[in-house]
C-alpha cells in the first residue's frame, strides 16, 4: 500500500488512499507533499482532496505521537484528524459511519442544514452508533463552504475524532483563487478529557500559570498608584472572580495542532510569489481560542462559517470555538510565511508555513500580551475609569494603568473607542431581567455591553487591523425578510468555581426544552452574564448575526458571546426535531452550557 | 446557498424532488420520515441525555500531611474527601496528629461524615456527625456547618457541634493562597475550637480552648503535589493549657514543620 501510493502516475490513487486514511496518518507515512494533500484543494502540480459523494467512515481506538509520546487516541480511517471530506453542493451525500469503539459515538457535520436523525448528536437526536454497528447517514448537500465535523458523544472529540468538511459551490465561486488551502487548528492532550473535567471541578484555576502574583500587584502600584489598585483588588476579593482566568485547559497540557500536525512538524502550504491562495481556518478544538496572524501578509476574510462576505483586509482575527473564516492572501515576495495562531491564554501556538517550497520556514512571533479581562468584562463597565486595557505586561500588572490612565499612550487617543472598557452599553429585552447571583450563577453584572465593534480582550489596543462582527458584511442578501414575531431570550450562566455552566442559571438535565415552530421567524438575544467568552452553537439552521448590517447581516453557525456582552441573531428553524443549542467549549457543555430547540411542525 | 434549503422549507410542498430516489425537499427536512424514528417531539428525551452534566465526582485532599519538628517531634495530618455530584455530596473530614514519643499514640483525632449541600455561589452547608476517635475518651457530636470560599478568596469552614451530654462546641479553620510566583505559594491558615464545658477524659477546658496556626511555603511541581516547609504556632488557653502545663507541656508551642499538600 505505501508503495503504490509513492508510485507516479494517475493521482487518483493517491488521491484515494489519501481520501480515505486519516489525515495524520497519511502525513507521518508520506510526509509533507501527503500531509499538504491532505488539506489542499487547489494546488496546480500536487494532489488534491478529492470530491466525492460515498464515504466509508471507521472509527477506532488507535494511537498518535504529536505530544512527542505515543498515546491513545481515537482515530477515524486509521487515523487523527480524520479525512477531509469534500462534497459537491445540490449532490446527495451517504456516508457509512462504522463504529469500532468500545463506546457509543456519533458523528455531528458541524454547520450543515440537514434533517434532524441525520445530524448526530447521541442521547438526543438518535441513539447513537453502538459499538460494532454501522450507520448510514444520506442527505442532500443544500449549502456550501467550508465546515468540519467531529463526534458528538462524550469527550471522544478531544481524543481526536474530527476532520475537515469541505462543500464545492454548484456554480461559480465567488473566490477566485490559484491555491486553496485547508488550515484546521486543533488541541490535543495525553490526559483523559474526563480527568481534565474533574481537576477543573476541583480546583477551577488548575490550568492557569498566568495569575495574577504578588509581583503584579506591586508593579501595577508603581504604574498607577496604591488607591486604584486596591480598589480593583477590593472588587475581585468580593466577587471571587480572578480576571486572568481565561481558558481551561491551556497549552499546560496542549499540544496545539495545525492541521493535524505540532508545530515543530511544520505543516506546510506550497505558493508562487504573486499567487492568490485561500486558507479556510477551521478551529476544531475542544476548548481553545486563537488569535490568527500571517506577519508579513494582509488577509482578507472572505467567507465566514461557510457563508461569502465582502472582503475585509485584516493583520490578525480571533477565531473561536468551532469557527470557520477563510482568508485570502497574496504573497508577493519568495519567501516563507509564517502562519501563526496562539491560544488566547498565550500558554502555546499551532504553527504552520506558507512557503515557496518545502523545507523552509519564517520566524516565529513571540506571544502577544495575554489578555486580562477588565472591570466591564465582569459587567461592572466605568467602575475603574472608561479606557481600561484587557491586557497585560508578562508579569501580571495591567497594560494601560488599574484606571486606564495610560491607556491612550498605548493606543493613540483616537482607538480608545476600541477598548474594552469603552463599549456602548445594550439594553435588555423587554421583561427580562438578569439572574441573581447563587449556586448556578457566579456575576450579576450591572451593564450589559454591545461588543460587535470590538474584537476581544488582548486584542482590542494592538496596532493591528483586527475583525469584529460589525464589520462582517454577506456579500448575498438575507432569504428571510420578516420582521421576527417574538423574542427568545438566552443568557449565558455559570459558576467557574463549581464548573458548573448553563443557560438562565439551570444546568442541560435541569431545564425543558425551548420550543419554536418550523418556518417561524424569531429574534434569538443573547446575554452573557459570565466572564468567559462563550461561542454557542445552534444545531440545523442559521442565526443571522444583527451586526448593523441589515439585509446583508452574515449567515453563522457558532456565536462567540464577549463577557457581559448582549448580541441578538434572527431565526428561522427549517427542520423540525430536537435541535441541540450550546456552547461549543466541550467542558462547558458537558457541564451542562446545553439546552434543546425542539422545532415542531406546524400543525402541533 | 443556504437560500435553497430557506426557501423550499418555507413553502411547503412545492420543492423539486430531489436525485436518487429522496422524496421532496421539505417532505426530506420535515416531513413524516424523520418524525417517527423514536426522535418523538412529544416527549422528553427518548435516548437519554446528550450530556453528562450530572455526573458524580470523587475527590480527596490532604492541606496538611506534616511533620512538626521539635522535642517531641509528631506527625500532623488534615483532609477531606467527597464523593457526588454539584448537588449533593457526601464529605468526609479527618484530622489528628500521631505522636511518635508523646503521651498518647493518637491525639486530636477529630473525623466527620458529612451531607454536603452548595447553598450559594460559593458555600456549602454540611449537616453529620463527628466523631473524635483517637487514643483518649471518644466522643461523638452532631455537626453542622458551612464551607466555603469566602471574602478575598479565604477559604473557610465553620462547624457547630451538640453532643447529648448537653456539650457545645465550635470550630473555624481558615486559609488563603497568596502566589508569590506561578507554582511559589504562601499559605496562612488557622484553626480554632471552643467547647462549652470542660472534658476531663478529652482533656479540655471550656471556652476557647485552642488555636493551632500554621504558615506553609509550598512549591506545586504540580497542583496535586505541592510539597512545603513552614512553622505551626499552637496556643491552648484556659482548662486545656492547665492540662497540658500538668503533663509539663507549655501553652504556646512554635515548630518547623515539613510536609506535602496532595490531592487527587
Amino acid at each position: 500500500m505505501h508503495r503504490n501510493a509513492r508510485r507516479p502516475g494517475p493521482t487518483l490513487t493517491r488521491r484515494r488512499f489519501v481520501a480515505g486514511l486519516g489525515a495524520a496518518a497519511a502525513a507521518s507515512l508520506l510526509g509533507p507533499r501527503a500531509a499538504r494533500a491532505a488539506y489542499a484543494l487547489k494546488s496546480p502540480g500536487e494532489a488534491t482532496v478529492p470530491v466525492t459523494t460515498a464515504y466509508d467512515l471507521v472509527v477506532a481506538r488507535g494511537t498518535t505521537d504529536v505530544s512527542g509520546a505515543v498515546t491513545a487516541a481515537n482515530t477515524i480511517n486509521g487515523g487523527t484528524p480524520g479525512p477531509t471530506l469534500r462534497w459537491r453542493e445540490g449532490s446527495v451525500v451517504t456516508l457509512n459511519v462504522r463504529n469500532e469503539m468500545p463506546e457509543v459515538t456519533g458523528l455531528h457535520w458541524h454547520g450543515i442544514i440537514l434533517p434532524n436523525d441525520m445530524d448526530g448528536v447521541p442521547g438526543l437526536e438518535f441513539a447513537g452508533i453502538a459499538p460494532g454497528e454501522s450507520y448510514q447517514y444520506r442527505f442532500p448537500v443544500l449549502q456550501s463552504g467550508t465546515y468540519w465535523y467531529h463526534s458528538h458523544m462524550g469527550y471522544q472529540e478531544q481524543k481526536g475524532l474530527y476532520g475537515a468538511l469541505i462543500i464545492d459551490p454548484a456554480g461559480r465561486d465567488f473566490v477566485e483563487v490559484d491555491r486553496d488551502y485547508v488550515v484546521m487548528l486543533s488541541d490535543w492532550t495525553d490526559e483523559d478529557p474526563e480527568d481534565i473535567q474533574n481537576k477543573t471541578k476541583y480546583q477551577s484555576d488548575y490550568y492557569n500559570f498566568g495569575k495574577r502574583t504578588v509581583t503584579s500587584f506591586f508593579a501595577d502600584v508603581e504604574r498607577s498608584g496604591l488607591a486604584p489598585v486596591m480598589k480593583e483588588r477590593f472588587h475581585e476579593n468580593g466577587s471571587r472572580m480572578d480576571p486572568s482566568g481565561l481558558e481551561a485547559p491551556s497549552g499546560d497540557t496542549y499540544t496545539y495542532l495545525m492541521n493535524g500536525l505540532p508545530p515543530d512538524r511544520n505543516w506546510t502550504a506550497l505558493f508562487r510569489p504573486g499567487e492568490r491562495v485561500r486558507l479556510r481556518f477551521i478551529n476544531a478544538s475542544a476548548a481553545t481560542y486563537y488569535d490568527v496572524r500571517i506577519p508579513g501578509l494582509d488577509m482578507r476574510v472572505v467567507n465566514v462559517h461557510g457563508n461569502d462576505v465582502v472582503p475585509v483586509a485584516v493583520d490578525q482575527f480571533r477565531i473561536g470555538v468551532a469557527e470557520t473564516y477563510d482568508v485570502v492572501v497574496r504573497p508577493t515576495a519568495d519567501r516563507a510565511f509564517t502562519i501563526y495562531a496562539e491560544d488566547l491564554g498565550r500558554s502555546g501556538f499551532a504553527r504552520g508555513t506558507l512557503a515557496p517550497r518545502d523545507g523552509m520556514q519564517a520566524e516565529i512571533p513571540a506571544h502577544d500580551p495575554r489578555p486580562l479581562r477588565s472591570m466591564a468584562d465582569m459587567g461592572m463597565q466605568g467602575m475603574m475609569g472608561k479606557d481600561q486595557i484587557g491586557a497585560s505586561y508578562p508579569d501580571g500588572s495591567r497594560i494601560g494603568g488599574i484606571m486606564g490612565e495610560r491607556s491612550a499612550e498605548v493606543t493613540g487617543k483616537r482607538n480608545l473607542g476600541k477598548l474594552a472598557g469603552r463599549q456602548p452599553v445594550a439594553k435588555l429585552p423587554d421583561g427580562v431581567a438578569l439572574d441573581d447571583t447563587g449556586v448556578e450563577v457566579q456575576m450579576a453584572p450591572k451593564t450589559i455591553t454591545d461588543r460587535t465593534r470590538t474584537p476581544g480582550d488582548g486584542l482590542n489596543f494592538l496596532p493591528r487591523r483586527e475583525l469584529s462582527f460589525s464589520d462582517l458584511r454577506s456579500v448575498l442578501p438575507a432569504v428571510d425578510d420578516r420582521p421576527p414575531t417574538r423574542t427568545i431570550t438566552l443568557k449565558l450562566t455559570g459558576n467557574m468555581q463549581r464548573m458548573i455552566w448553563g443557560f438562565d442559571g439551570k444546568k442541560y438535565t435541569e431545564v425543558a426544552p425551548i420550543d419554536v415552530t418550523v418556518g417561524e421567524r424569531f429574534r434569538l438575544v443573547m446575554i452573557n452574564e459570565t466572564m468567559m467568552t462563550h461561542p454557542i452553537h445552534l444545531h440545523g439552521m442559521w442565526m443571522e448575526l444583527e451586526n448593523g448590517q441589515g439585509r446583508h447581516r452574515p449567515y453563522l453557525h457558532t456565536l462567540s458571546v464577549q463577557p457581559s456582552e448582549r448580541l441578538s441573531a434572527l431565526v428561522t428553524p427549517v427542520a423540525t426535531g430536537q435541535w441541540p443549542l450550546h456552547c461549543h467549549i466541550l467542558y462547558h457543555f458537558e457541564a451542562g452550557m446545553f439546552r434543546t430547540v425542539r422545532v415542531l411542525p406546524r400543525e402541533a | 446557498m443556504r437560500r435553497l434549503a430557506l426557501l423550499l422549507a418555507l413553502v411547503p410542498a412545492a420543492g423539486p424532488a430531489l436525485a436518487q430516489g429522496l422524496p421532496s425537499l421539505p417532505v426530506f427536512l420535515n416531513g413524516p420520515a424523520h418524525l417517527d424514528t423514536g426522535n418523538t417531539l412529544g416527549g422528553a428525551a427518548p435516548y437519554g441525555n446528550p450530556v453528562a452534566d450530572d455526573r458524580r465526582y470523587a475527590n480527596v485532599f490532604f492541606d496538611q500531611f506534616e511533620g512538626r519538628l521539635a522535642n517531641g517531634s509528631y506527625f500532623r495530618w488534615d483532609g477531606q474527601g467527597w464523593v457526588g455530584d454539584d448537588f449533593n455530596k457526601l464529605w468526609l473530614k479527618t484530622e489528628g496528629r500521631y505522636n511518635a514519643d508523646g503521651r498518647g499514640l493518637v491525639s486530636d483525632g477529630d473525623h466527620e461524615l458529612l451531607y454536603d449541600r452548595p447553598v450559594s455561589t460559593y458555600f456549602d452547608v454540611q449537616a453529620g456527625v463527628r466523631s473524635d476517635i483517637d487514643s483518649l475518651r471518644n466522643r461523638t457530636w452532631a455537626a453542622f456547618g458551612v464551607q466555603g470560599l469566602s471574602w478575598g478568596f479565604w477559604n473557610l469552614e465553620l462547624t457547630g457541634y451538640a453532643s447529648d451530654g448537653g456539650h457545645f462546641a465550635f470550630r473555624s479553620n481558615a486559609s488563603y493562597d497568596l502566589y508569590i510566583t506561578q507554582r511559589l505559594v504562601l499559605q496562612p491558615q488557622m484553626e480554632a475550637n471552643v467547647y462549652s464545658k470542660a472534658d476531663r477524659g478529652r482533656e479540655l477546658g471550656s471556652g476557647l480552648s485552642d488555636i493551632d496556626s500554621g504558615l506553609r511555603l509550598r512549591y506545586e511541581f504540580t497542583r496535586e503535589f505541592a510539597p512545603y516547609v513552614g512553622v505551626a504556632y499552637q496556643r491552648f488557653f484556659g482548662g486545656t493549657a492547665d492540662y497540658r502545663r500538668r503533663a509539663g507541656e507549655d501553652a504556646g508551642d512554635l515548630r518547623a514543620l515539613t510536609g506535602l499538600r496532595f490531592w487527587f
